[in-house]
């Protein structure tokens, strides 16, 4: 049967053969096995002894696969798409929300056998692979979501390799509790991204945790924008003049990030402040808030955030894993709950001139809805 | 803040007949909505025309009217029950125009009727070409270039300012009605011209045609407080050009960057909130250049629609309910989604499967139509699929949609195609038709390239390159089966290992393809599979990809690990569905399947529904305890079988195959027999077989026309000689009269049987036909045509419906003629005969359900024509008639139950007519043979004299196909129907006419052309019009019958001289007199009557029929329609129309 696949292979060049990829398991930590094929790095040279592992988490947005993968808050993860086709329409460079992607490994259903959409560059799956990303395909991307839905995140190990080589790897894995990976993702050196022509000239600080660039975007119609390493110190902020702060999104566990959230202490009411997702979590750390590890975290582009100033319901786009505690800060309002799961979705402290959203206003991937909050931002800054 | 307060009652209303383009989608809609209304406690009052519907049940709202949608009737209807609001938003663009027109009427005004769920200002922004246009443009969206003409001379003044090619849109019309592309100057005129005729207020849209671009569909819901939800995206197959009912499309939508979808999303929102819909769903279309990105809208429908109920099915989200709350005051939020139970209606669904709906058409019954798909829709029902990927999706839908078809090819029927060389098909699939999908899998698998078919189709590379995934594993069975050929030590050896077998099955391929292509048989492929343990997988459609919980019992097949069906809790039992909607087979079957599901699980089953057609209630989740969205084949059948066996407690009681029309029918002989609840195969197929049949009848002392059986032309001329002309000609085991007809000479008997002998004619519909002979029966001409809808239960007694006599004399097929009940003008002696031989049949036939038996009366002589133990398409509206929930009886005697013990539980009410088992005995108590005595009692049917007749008419599509001819025969060609409802006969036949669309005017000048046939009982409509105040104008023949009679007409017309050699061009008499079509175009003809005899392009009453039916001039065909439309007309300008509701007349019924 091999032998036939190959004679038509070479008659017809252009075919995905799933049968022909080598097989690859995906292991989750608690033990369950998953069967798929290999694609994207583990096809490389290397590819065969090639193990990664890392925290699985399931995003449910039906397009928007190279932003998710890009998004620098998606490191230490393994992405799951539940939406069977992913690379349908390629890679435009112009989409990506970082330099490269960022998440360890990607698992999905089917992959296309070529893209199709005017603005592609290049397909998905090469794009992983020159960057070193593996994928598993050929999954029942259900049930394992199902499972993970059911029992919790996991930590999981995909590669090659024997499924008792794979479930000690996946035990072995960290996962993102406690783990620092703003460090990783973090500019090393500040920079200058300048305002949109028409914007005002006020200055604003980023804390980059793992920016995105629809949000670097963004925040550019209000002015020009100094990134900052996230080690940058109040002191140092406070130093440079500027209008507003931003507080970024990023990876990992805002727990094992407190010295950021001192960073941030010392600057609430010296400075407006609005922080998104991570930046939302540090803030409110900063406040004195708790935040937690949620059973399965929010990952998609369709949920339903009520703002509590005036009812209205935003469609939001989301990725995290952790949240902030419901208990009240002296102070603090919270604006905006997931009516999913009544989870803190936005606070505000109107003496300090802060605000924040866990969810992610600047959409890419997904709805327009919210992107008022960083009008709301630079009102705050040009006040 | 929730529910408004200050309303109280609503009125709804529906879309009235099936017609294409508007079909069961709005039943289900309708039912949804009136649900959710009732729910919250308002007082619902429902018209609607359709007595096939769910929602015209008597028990869903608190006041039905089955009434014509007319603004007279409903402005009856709101003068009597004062409701406070009108929500016309949910059936179809028929509620929305109707709505529209009270509103104009003053008739909202007047009685201060509230509309809620869309304004008149965003029905008219929405409707209105030129305002929607206009408002677009205000919000910085583009749309086509374009100009408005309401004349010839301006559509062709905009048309070459625009340049060719140019698409035509009639503004406020139906499922594209009137739209078309014109590539050249001569096309646009008639097209234009047509549109302008098609369009109610004479106006067409005249733009740029973008055909080629990508075409998408986003359902979009928006609630009082302006928050917008996307429920469903849906992209084409088929790029723009072709009408979204006729493309398949796909959902989600599969080749947007989520940039490129984002700026749909915002341009949707912005649309909406435009135009000004407050609150509920709408549908808004987008079309986008493959090239560059660039976005137009093209249109938006501000209600529920054919893409919203497919976007419910694909998604969960059930829209209409949802749009129901929101117009009552509800917000998104405060709505919870039903399938979760725990999380807000406020969302936006996410799916992780891939949806695909393929259209139905009726092409091979429209004798003279092109299978050519454009900007008008032709298709007459849909099916949905659901796959993990969208080749799985693809060949689903394919074996769903019954055309004998097991996949996208890979079967018997791809022969067809064979002959054509690859040139050929790249010339073909240029053009859009119903073959096209079939022929692209064709091209790749001939090597060409997925580019190449993509640079003459515009399909998008995507779908190709998936399709191609399809061919790859074909070429790989190719291989392995002339391997297996070859290597003959192989050939008892498992096919596949699992993995293959596994890949196959994800790629959709089905047991018959791989069958077929082995040369095995389907059940050995089946056991090489299981044996592999590849087995299908049932997942679950739950609005967010298992984010969440689902609660809800809505599943599809995959071949995948996991399993998601939960142990049942209670005896179960499967109810087949009908498949798609088509000409013979429709909303009937669907009505009798949901309540088969209604009732079982109110008698403590779990009902387990299998159906594929989106557009239905019975595959609304909340309809069965369980629904399985699957193609109803011996394989997808099969696996649910098993699947509900290992399901545990209660076990599987068994399947019911007799209340989905044809469909699962067909089937019954593959299921194994323990199985098969009710009535068994055997008796199914006594009934069907034409000897064992014949001889039955005979032991009964039945009579039934003569007849014989044939296979050759040979045998049929002999059969002939013996029988004598005319002779009934049709192939055994079809529906709806596939391939009937009436035959009154030797040339058209030949004729008939070589179109039978051709394999493709008779072997479309697949299943038993095939290998069937053809029927030849004396034709009984003149006779009145009964169908009796009965019941019998295990223990013989026998319950009958309703006697129904057809207005159209036998020869017009039951499903096109208009029937009334009680029986106008049949005898009790005769009445008696027909129940005498109705007990008898089902008794001999050991019916345990459903029967229904179709009759020939001559004077006093009755002929049983044929006899069917399964579900009518009649028995809804007998049901409706008679106020006796026959489908759910029927479920329930099928699963065991007696009608004795039914009619205890209350299910039959006392007026019910039974017939006990003893009926015919002699020496019982129970005898009541000869009983002619109470023949009042036999003569209604419901054992008492009622105060109502009830008719149903046929709705026909001619308007839609002008190429074909408007006769009546005895093929079914009537996609829809409706009911008239009045004191007496004439009143409710002059109703149905109204609801049908066939509106006779009551006054002007009707014009007579009489087959010499026919002319004594002309005289008789002549003298009642004319008495009524019409001018009478008729043909030479006609003319001179009249006035021999003492009726001179007032125009003598000329008789029209068909030049056989210029066909289709008519050349005119050289004569003085005026001529009918010149009569039909000018206007000076009200009313057309024309019965001509015989069927054939040599009929000229063809050019004059054709002549009505473009200029919308009512036409009536038959003499029986003509005599009862006149004494209608008669009865209504003395009494004028009342209205009644159901709940009125069976109150009344009940208190006899």
């Amino acid at each position: 049967m091999t032998l036939q696949h190959d004679q038509r292979q070479s008659a017809h060049k252009t075919f995905h053969k799933t049968l022909q990829r080598p097989p690859a398991l995906l292991v989750l930590s608690d033990g369950e096995v998953f069967e798929g094929y290999c694609g994207g790095s583990l096809l490389d040279e290397g590819g065969a002894s090639q193990i990664v592992t890392g925290e699985i988490v399931f995003n449910t947005a039906l397009s928007g696969y190279l932003e998710v993968a890009t998004d620098p808050s998606y490191a230490g993860q393994v992405v799951l798409f539940t939406y069977p086709h992913i690379g349908n329409y390629g890679v435009s460079l112009d989409d990506r929300e970082s330099e490269k992607p960022h998440c360890r490994a990607i698992v999905t259903r089917a992959l296309p056998v070529r893209p199709s959409n005017w603005r592609s560059e290049i397909d998905f799956e090469s794009y992983l692979k020159d960057n070193g990303v593996p994928i598993i395909t050929g999954v029942d991307t259900r049930r394992l979501t199902r499972h993970l839905a059911a029992v919790g995140s996991l930590n999981c190990a995909i590669g090659r390799a024997s499924e008792s080589v794979l479930t000690q790897a996946a035990k072995q894995e960290p996962g993102t509790l406690l783990q620092d990976f703003v460090k990783d993702v973090t500019t090393p050196k500040r920079y200058m991204y300048v305002a949109n022509s028409g914007s005002s000239k006020s200055k604003i600080a980023a804390l980059d945790c793992g920016m995105k660039q629809s949000i670097l975007k963004d925040l550019a119609k209000i002015g020009d924008v100094i990134v900052l390493p996230a080690s940058t110190t109040a002191e140092e902020i406070l130093d440079l003049g500027v209008k507003g702060l931003f507080l970024s999104n990023g990876p990992g566990d805002p727990e094992a990030l407190g010295h950021i959230a001192t960073t941030v202490d010392a600057l609430v009411g010296k400075l407006p402040i609005m922080g998104i997702c991570l930046g939302h979590q540090l803030l409110a750390t900063a406040l004195g808030a708790k935040t937690y590890k949620m059973a399965f975290g929010h990952h998609g582009v369709n949920h339903p955030v009520k703002r509590l100033s005036d009812n209205q319901i935003e469609i939001t786009s989301q990725n995290h894993n952790y949240a902030v505690a419901a208990d009240k800060l002296p102070g603090v309002s919270f604006t905006h709950i997931n009516l999913n799961d009544n989870v803190i979705e936005g606070l505000a402290v109107e003496k300090a001139n802060a605000i924040s959203v866990q969810y992610h206003p600047e959409a890419a991937p997904g709805p327009h809805d919210s992107k008022y909050v960083f009008d709301r931002f630079k009102a705050m800054v040009n006040n | 803040m929730p529910k408004r307060n200050d309303i109280s009652s609503i009125l709804v209303i529906g879309s009235g007949p099936i017609v294409i383009g508007q079909a069961c989608e709005f039943d289900y809609s309708g039912t949804q909505a009136c649900r959710a209304l009732k729910e919250e406690g308002f007082k619902v009052i429902l018209v609607n025309s359709n007595p096939a519907t769910i929602m015209t049940d008597p028990d869903l709202v608190d006041v039905t009217y089955i009434e014509p949608l007319s603004v007279a009737v409903v402005e009856k209807i709101i003068a009597k029950e004062r409701p406070d609001a009108l929500l016309p938003t949910m059936g179809g663009q028929t509620a929305l125009n109707l709505a529209m027109d009270l509103f104009e009427a003053k008739v909202l005004e007047k009685y201060q009727v509230e509309l809620i769920g869309a304004s008149v200002e965003a029905i008219s922004t929405a409707e209105n070409r030129e305002k929607f246009k206009a408002a677009m443009t205000e919000i910085g969206l583009e749309v086509p270039e374009s100009g408005f003409a309401h004349s010839l001379a301006e559509a062709i003044k905009v048309g070459e300012e625009i340049g060719y090619p140019l698409i035509i849109r009639p503004s406020y019309i139906l499922g594209g009605k009137g739209t078309g592309i014109a590539k050249n100057r001569e096309t646009f005129i008639q097209l234009a011209s047509e549109g302008l005729d098609a369009s109610p207020v004479n106006e067409i849209l005249v733009e740029r045609s973008i055909a080629g671009w990508k075409e998408y569909e986003l359902e979009v819901m928006r609630d009082k407080n302006d928050n917008c939800v996307v429920v469903c995206g849906i992209e084409n197959l088929d790029p723009m050009g072709v009408h979204t009912g006729d493309s398949i499309t796909v959902a989600p939508i599969q080749t947007l960057s989520d940039p490129e979808y984002q700026k749909m999303r915002d341009a949707a929102f912005r649309c909406i909130r435009r135009v000004g819909v407050e609150t509920g769903g709408s549908n808004i279309q987008f079309a986008v250049n493959p090239e560059t990105g660039d976005q137009l809208v093209i249109e938006m429908n501000p209600r529920v629609s054919r893409s919203s109920a497919l976007a419910s099915k694909a998604t969960g989200f059930p829209i209409a309910k949802i749009a129901a709350r929101l117009a009552v005051g509800y917000s998104l939020d405060e709505i919870i989604n039903d399938i979760t139970k725990k999380t807000p209606a406020s969302f936006e669904p996410t799916i992780d499967y891939v949806v695909t709906k393929v259209p139905r058409w009726a092409f091979e019954k429209l004798p003279g139509t092109k299978d050519l798909l454009g900007t008008r829709m032709q298709s007459v029902g849909e099916v949905m699929s659901i796959g993990r990927t969208f080749p799985e999706s693809l060949q689903k839908a394919m074996r769903a949609l019954e055309k004998g078809r097991f996949g996208l090819n890979c079967d018997p029927a791809e022969a067809a195609l064979a002959k054509f060389s690859v040139d050929q098909l790249l010339e073909k699939v240029t053009l859009a038709t119903t073959e096209r999908i079939f022929m692209l899998e064709l091209l790749l698998r001939r090597g060409v390239t997925p580019e190449k078919v993509h640079e003459v189709t515009g399909i998008d590379l995507w779908f190709l390159d998936q399709i191609n995934l399809i061919v790859e594993a074909r070429l790989f069975l190719d291989e392995a089966a002339e391997e297996r050929k070859i290597q003959k030590d192989k050939s008892s050896g498992p096919l596949f290992d699992g993995k293959t077998w596994k890949w196959l099955k994800q790629l959709g391929f089905s047991d018959a393809q791989i069958a077929w292509r082995f040369g095995l048989d389907e059940d050995a492929v089946r056991k090489d599979r299981l044996v592999q343990k590849v087995f299908p997988t049932y997942k679950t459609v739950d609005t967010c990809a298992a984010e969440f919980q689902a609660e809800t019992p809505y599943y599809y097949s995959t071949f995948e690990d996991e399993d998601e069906l939960r142990p049942a809790t209670k005896e179960r039992v499967i109810i087949l569905g009908s498949g798609p909607n088509r000409i013979g087979q429709g909303i009937e079957f669907d009505y009798c399947c949901v309540h088969a599901a209604l009732a079982l699980k109110e008698a403590g089953y779990e009902a387990v529904m299998v159906n594929c057609n989106p557009e239905t209630v019975s595959t609304d989740y909340d309809t069965s305890s369980r629904l399985y969205f699957e193609p109803i084949t011996y394989e997808d059948v099969l696996s649910v079988i098993e699947k509900e066996k290992e399901l545990g407690a209660g076990g599987l009681k068994g399947v019911i195959v007799t209340l989905g029309g044809q469909t699962p029918l067909k089937l019954a002989g593959l299921i194994p027999e323990e199985l098969i609840l009710g009535t068994s195969a055997h008796s199914i197929d006594l009934a069907e077989d034409r000897q064992m049949w014949a001889q039955l009848l005979a032991e009964l002392k039945i009579t039934q026309p003569k007849g014989a059986l044939v296979r050759n032309l040979q045998e049929a001329e002999e059969a002939v000689l013996e029988i004598g002309f005319p002779v009934l000609v049709r192939p055994s085991y079809v529906l709806g009269g596939r391939a009937m007809e009436v035959v009154y000479e030797m040339a058209d008997l030949r004729r008939v049987m070589a179109e039978l002998g051709e394999a493709g004619s008779l072997g479309i519909e697949g299943g038993l036909s095939a290998q069937r002979p053809v029927l030849i029966d004396k034709f009984l001409e003149d006779a009145i045509e009964v169908d009796v809808d009965a019941l019998r239960d295990a223990g013989g007694d026998v319950m009958i419906g309703a006697v129904l006599e057809h207005v159209e004399e036998a020869g017009v097929h039951s499903g096109d003629s208009a029937c009334a009940t009680p029986p106008p003008t049949l005898s009790p002696e005769v009445i008696s005969a027909i129940e005498n031989y109705t007990f008898q049949i089902a008794t001999a036939l050991s019916v345990a359900g459903p029967l229904n038996v179709q009759y020939g009366v001559k004077g006093t002589d009755v002929f049983v024509i044929e006899a069917n133990p399964r579900a009518s398409r009649t028995l809804p509206f007998v049901a409706k008639a008679t106020g006796i929930a026959m489908a759910k009886i029927a479920a329930r005697i099928i699963v065991g139950d007696s009608l004795s013990s039914l009619s205890q539980e209350g299910l039959i009410p006392k007026r019910a007519r039974i017939l006990n088992a003893n009926y015919l005995d002699p020496s019982s108590p129970f005898y009541k043979g000869n009983d002619i005595a109470k023949a009042n009692e036999l003569k209604t049917g419901r054992g008492g004299e009622t105060d109502f007749v009830c008719v149903k008419e046929a709705v026909l599509p001619f308007d839609r196909f002008p190429d074909v001819d408007a006769l009546l025969g005895p093929e079914m060609r009537s996609t829809g129907e409706v009911m008239g409802i009045a004191t007496n006969f004439p009143l409710a036949f002059y109703k149905s006419q109204i609801a049908a669309g066939n509106i006779i005017p009551n006054s002007g000048c009707v014009f007579l052309s009489l087959s010499d046939h026919d002319k004594k009982q002309g005289l008789e409509v002549a003298l009642v019009l004319r008495g009524n105040g019409f001018s009478i104008a008729a043909t030479e023949g006609t003319y001179e019958y009249l006035e021999k009679n003492g009726l001179t007409p007032d125009v003598l017309v000329a008789k029209l001289c068909v030049d056989e050699t210029t066909q289709p061009r008519v050349s005119l008499a050289s004569s003085d007199l005026p001529n009918a079509l010149e009569m039909i175009e000018q206007g000076l003809i009200q009313l057309v009557i024309n019965t001509p005899r015989g069927r054939g392009p040599h009929a000229d009453g063809q050019y004059i029929r054709h002549a009505a039916q473009v200029n919308h001039i009512p036409l009536v065909t038959t003499i029986a329609a003509a005599k009862a439309a006149a004494a209608g007309l008669a009865e209504t300008s003395l009494k004028g129309l009342d209205i009644i509701s159901l709940q009125e007349m069976y109150a009344l019924y009940e208190s006899k």
